[in-house]
Order: C-alpha cells, then structure tokens, then sequence
C-alpha cells in the first residue's frame, strides 16, 4: 500500500522507520531538535499540508500531520513546494545542497543541521523507504 | 541549481605588484609570525605603502585559528577601520582574515553564525585580499572558513558565499621559500581538493575541467618542487594548480578524505595537507568495489592508463601513493609516527567526528559506521581496502 506525502500516514510511517533504524540511532544519538515540514503548492499539487515530525536523542517519539504551523512549536521548518519534496524524497535533490541554494527554506540554525550530516542523510533514507503515492 | 563564486584573481610572477595600483586609506595584514621573520609581510607592506596605504598587521595567527584569536584580530581592525584587509599565508591566516573581516563588518555576529544563509551585506567597511605563501590550500579563492572552537575541541565549518575575497594575489614567487616538507604537505592537500572535487557527488561541468588540469600539473610538478626548491616553473605551476583545484572543489564540495582527514587531524593534530593526502588513497580504494566511475574517469583523464571500472579506481589509487612514495610522504597513519593503539584508542571518536563533518556527504559510496572503523584501521596500517 503506498501513502500520499501530505498525509498523516506518511508522517508516522516515516517515523516508523527512523526508530528502527540503528544507523538513524547513532547518527542522532545527540540531537535534539522538532522539525515541521511545510508543503507547499505548485501544480501537482493544491493545498499546504504541515507535517510534525519529533526527534530527540536518535528516536521518533513522536509525528503527526497538523492542521497549522503554529499546533506545534518546533526549532526548525522546512518549506519547500511538493515537487522539490519529491525531488529530496527520490533522492534527485540533495537537502543540505537544496538548503544552501535555499531551494529548501529553512527557518532554525542552519550550523546546528550541519553538525549532523549523516543524521540528515539517514532521514532522507527512511523517506525514500516510505512507499509514497505520488499520483 | 547551483552556483560558481570566484574572486579577481591576479597570477603569475610578480602579481604581488597589483598592490601598488590599490585604492584606499588604511590596511590590515592578517598573518603569522613567521612569515614577518621571513620577509614576506615587508614585501606585501611595502607595496601597500607604496599605495599610500596605512599599514598595520596582525601576525598572532597560529595554525589552527580560534574563534578567540579572531575576536582579537576583530578588536585591531575596530580600532584601525581599515578599508582592505589582507589574509597573508597559508589556509589559517586566510580563513582568520576571511572571519576577522566578516566580524569587523558585522559585530552583531557570533562566529558560528557565519553560514551559507544568512545575508551579511559585507563590503560596507572594508574589502578582502587574499595572498596564498603556500601551494595547496586553495583558501585564496573558497569562501570556506575553518575556525577551531577551543572549548570543544573540534573544527567548525563556517563560510557564505559573500566572504569570498575580492582580490586574490597568486604570485609563485611567495611560496618559492617553502621547505621539501611543507611542499609536499601543502601539495597534497591540493591534489586532494583536485580529486575529490571531480569525484564527489557534488561536482559540476564548471568545476570538472579545473580539477583535471590542477591534477595533472600536481603529478608532473609536485616532484620538481619538493626535490628542488628553485625550480620557478614547477613553483609556478605548483601555485597555479593549487588555486585552479581551490576553485574547482571551491565550487563543488570535498568528500570523504576531508571528513576523516579532519577527524585524524583533529585527534593527532597532522597537518591538514598530510592527513588528507594519507587518506586519499584508502577512500579510492574503498569506493572502488560499488562506485568507481568518476575515479577510473579521472584516471583515464590523466593519461594514466588505468582502464576502466574497478582497476582503473584502484590504479589511481596507487598511483597517488607513488607520489607521495616520490616526495617522502607517508603512504599510512604509522608511517606518519602515530602509534596505532592510540589510534585504536581514539577511533571511535574519530568515526563519529567524520560521520558529523558535512564532507561526508558527498562521498560517492557512503560508509557505515563498521566500515568506517574498517577504512580508518587499513589507513593507520596501510593494509589494502578491500570490502
């Protein structure tokens, strides 16, 4: 069964797989640190969907879709409209390099997401096992 | 989507002479005390002077610079307000004049907050010349800044495309001093920039030719310069190559090399240029069992006649070890005098340290943790890579 990226579903599935994941484990056994990931429209797709993802000390305790930016407080956002998300979550699209060309618009401490590059790495990984519909 | 920022580079004997033609009213060399006790700061004042510059310099540059000798360095040049400020050396005096420059702009910064992000609005104040006395760090031409932060004993990765210089002075005749040892160090590290900028996932079809070009001129001129001194064409070709390969990995990123290069460096305190010169060979090797394209490529592009796939990745490998065979560099951590049950002792730091350094991410094969641990043991005791 796949799941569309702006849903629920996805989000929890994501964080399914970052907890069991020991490379995740490791990479981010410091880090502490919520993300909300924010997309956003463009003509595949219509609407704006915000997707909390929690992360503490290389586990997921916790994810959810919600309704608004402001239903959660977290250290960093990410905006990015839904086809660049694609291009990340297939891998064409580096998201450190996708940070730095501000492709990927990143609200937080830039400094403090480049001390953990194999944490960043492994994320993208776990997306890209998330079965995702992108019909 | 991508980017090339480069400064104006003025290269070739006697460069140092576009000094003469600065405007400007007061301004600040940024170096080290050695390079005042060989003259080589009088030569850069003098011309400064003959501008009608107002001089002063700041010589307490030490390799490895903290953020805590550029806050002295920012005070100087508040209390100066020079319009020009100049990083004379090799790579720690140009990263202090990049971040000195970059405070003295904007005090309302930390320097950790020197990233890719923020907007800085630099050149209100003051302007940048960078002045390379060593042939390899390519820092003449990189917006990179790598400052140390004392108090938890690891490098910091700063840098925004705005600090990078707006003249860059590559004259030959200002690293033709350099002894045999610093040479073949400082060469390395620019073979390293050369290689790992064609080979990581990052580089770009505006990089690749200038990777190339300083590869080949590093095989055929290092030997000539670590072995005679006074030999100006291959010093010059040497100077070159090494600011051609800082534009070339500038603008793409470095790889694997760099992120334990840093790491060994930051556990035995090796000279950058001579950790990551050590190490390249073994990362070859490594991504010659799933990735060797780009490396057997750059092999064929060398004229090495190294065949394709897997055995020409692995020939460039040794190939690269046969140079540093040449200038009587060494080929593993033991051979570098590191005592292998510190490294022992220290790996799992230095596999963490590596995994956090953001050139790890654009290694063609990336490691896992055991195979890091893995690739680090075979470096300290020079045993082939096979896995």
């Amino acid at each position: 069964m796949t799941l569309r990226l702006a849903s629920d579903a996805w989000i929890k599935e994501l964080s399914r797989r970052l907890n069991e994941s020991n490379s995740y484990e490791r990479a981010a056994k410091d880090w502490e640190g919520d993300f909300l990931f924010v997309v956003e429209p463009d003509e595949e797709f219509d609407d704006t969907a915000y997707l909390y993802l929690g992360l503490h000390h290389g586990k997921s305790p916790s994810a959810a879709l919600v309704n608004s930016e402001d239903e959660r407080e977290t250290e960093f956002v990410i905006r990015a409209p839904y086809g660049t998300w694609r291009e990340v979550i297939e891998g064409e699209l580096d998201p450190i390099q996708g940070i730095m060309t501000r492709r990927l618009r990143l609200s937080g401490n830039m400094m403090k997401v480049m001390r953990y590059p194999k944490a960043a790495q492994e994320i993208v990984a776990c997306c890209a096992e998330v079965p995702t519909d992108w019909s | 989507m991508w980017y090339f920022v480069a400064p104006e580079i003025v290269f070739g004997k006697g460069a140092l002479q576009a000094l003469d033609e600065l405007v400007g009213q007061r301004g600040l060399v940024i170096t080290d005390a050695r390079l005042v006790e060989l003259g080589l700061v009088d030569r850069v004042t003098s011309r400064l002077a003959r501008a009608g510059l107002e001089v002063r310099v700041f010589d307490q540059v030490r390799p490895d610079p903290t953020v805590e000798l550029v806050q002295r360095g920012v005070v100087m040049a508040q209390e100066f307000e020079p319009d020009w400020i100049v990083g004379l050396g090799g790579g720690s005096p140009m990263d202090a004049a990049k971040a000195i420059w970059v405070l003295y702009e904007r005090p309302d910064l930390e320097a950790a907050e020197i990233n890719p992000l923020v907007e800085l609005r630099l050149r209100q104040k003051a302007r940048l010349i960078t002045i390379p006395t060593t042939s390899g760090t390519g820092a003449e031409v990189t917006w990179a800044i790598v400052l140390t932060d004392a108090g938890e004993g690891r490098k910091m990765g700063l840098g925004n495309r705005e600090n990078v210089a707006d003249l860059a002075v590559v004259d030959p005749l200002m690293a033709a001093g350099m002894p045999p040892v610093l040479t073949a160090d400082t060469g390395m590290d620019a073979l390293v920039h050369a290689v790992e900028g064609y080979t990581c996932t990052w580089h770009t079809d505006l990089t690749d030719g200038l990777c190339v070009k300083a590869a080949r001129d590093i095989f055929r001129y290092l030997p000539r310069a670590v072995q005679e001194g006074n030999d100006m064409e291959a010093r010059e070709r040497m100077h070159n190559a090494a600011t051609g390969a800082g534009l070339g990995f500038g603008n793409a990123w470095a790889s694997l090399a760099h992120a334990m290069g840093h790491a060994l460096g930051a556990a035995f305190h090796v000279s950058h240029g001579r950790a990551v010169g050590i190490l390249l060979p073994y990362t070859i090797e490594f991504a010659a069992c799933e990735s060797p394209g780009r490396f057997a490529e750059l092999a064929d592009r060398l004229g090495l006649e190294a065949g394709s796939g897997e055995g020409g990745c692995r020939e460039l490998a040794e190939r690269i070890r046969e140079l540093a065979r040449q200038i009587g560099s060494p080929t593993n951590v033991a051979e570098a005098g590191i005592d292998l049950e510190a490294c022992e002792a220290r790996l799992e730091k230095m596999v963490d340290d590596a995994f956090n350094d953001s050139q790890i991410l654009t290694a063609p094969r990336s490691p896992t943790y055991d195979e890091l641990a893995q690739l680090f043991r075979c470096a300290f005791e020079g045993r082939d890579v096979d896995f």
